[in-house]
């Protein structure tokens, strides 16, 4: 029972991509939570699992759409985000690349953002898929702010860009933001 | 009417981990489909061409054609045959048991497999196989303990699921690197338990329409 009523924890590190979607998550459905920081996570890119668990448990709202085929859209936006594009420009590979590092991170994210322009094109309304707010969106705009540290040119993708403007004027997104949390160093805040 | 009657269509590699994944789960849930073979290294990449860029713009596989949609992404995929074929269920229904299961699926899906994909490995030259071993058994290492805690016959208690259709493709990539497995024993039997499964060899690279003569079971 006490298990059961005591608050989440949530391990965090301010500037992983990760790290923000599960805390775009937790603010959209309104669960509070203790956060711990942590200098680097070993990330295995396990935050989807934990995101559908937050889903499943806590349903509203909700963060995927009713309908199957939407679903499966949302489902493949997050997977080639979470799978195909942020572990090849995470911290441990790109140690590996040495003087390479700013190109390997480039070529990673603009190949990724060639493939997810396309794919917006057909499945965005306001958000990724659709109207309603999704896990690829809280996929999305955290990819979209490595892009930025890592200077990829966004002009190419004007849907990415439309659709994170969007999101970015949510308060859920805003509270959760890298520049706000308990560990971002002063010179690095909002 | 006729897109829904229509057999679903796999576009696969016989090779590919990711596409194992998904005739895993066609195999488990009785779906016939036709399977599209797409070489990955002939041809500069099949994967390439612009006819196959214009039905999966991630370039990609598996992408399978479905009730009038596309979908890539072995989970996505497999997330989509679990909400519209139920049964044999790949999920269990405790949410907290499905949790463990997506987190271990996840694991080998963006922590492992990515770091060891083709065109990863194009570009670490001489250095191809020693960083595969090292992004293998850095990830095993932690699934192995993952595992200690959740696994029963399979990977999350007794009934399979996504993270065991994950895990034998990836312990036959660990294979072809030449990782050792020594370390690992409780993804060894696993395995083991895995491949004695009907689904498990009807779908294996060693059995597909493109799998090359001399590798063929």
């Amino acid at each position: 029972m006490s298990a059961a009523a005591a608050k989440p924890i949530l391990y965090s590190y301010f500037r992983s991509s990760c790290s923000w979607r599960v805390r775009i998550a937790l603010a959209l459905k309104g669960i509070s939570y203790d956060l711990v920081p942590v200098n680097l996570i070993k990330d295995g890119g396990q935050q989807l699992a934990i995101i559908n668990y937050l889903e499943e448990t806590h349903p509203n709202p909700r963060l995927l759409p009713q309908d199957p085929k939407k679903r499966a859209q949302v489902r493949m936006i997050a997977d080639h985000i979470v799978s195909g594009i942020q572990p090849l420009q995470n911290l441990s590979v790109l140690k590996q690349m040495g003087e390479k590092k700013m190109e390997w991170a480039q070529n990673c994210i603009t190949s990724g953002f060639q493939a997810l322009e396309q794919i917006l094109q057909h499945t965005a309304g306001r958000y990724c898929v659709g109207d309603e707010v999704s896990m690829a969106d809280l996929c999305l705009a955290p990819q979209v702010a490595n892009a930025e540290r890592f200077k990829v040119d966004m002009g190419p993708y004007p849907t990415i860009t439309r659709i994170n403007k969007a999101l970015l004027e949510l308060e859920a997104f805003k509270i959760s933001h890298p520049s706000r949390q308990p560990d971002t160093p002063a010179e690095l805040r909002a």
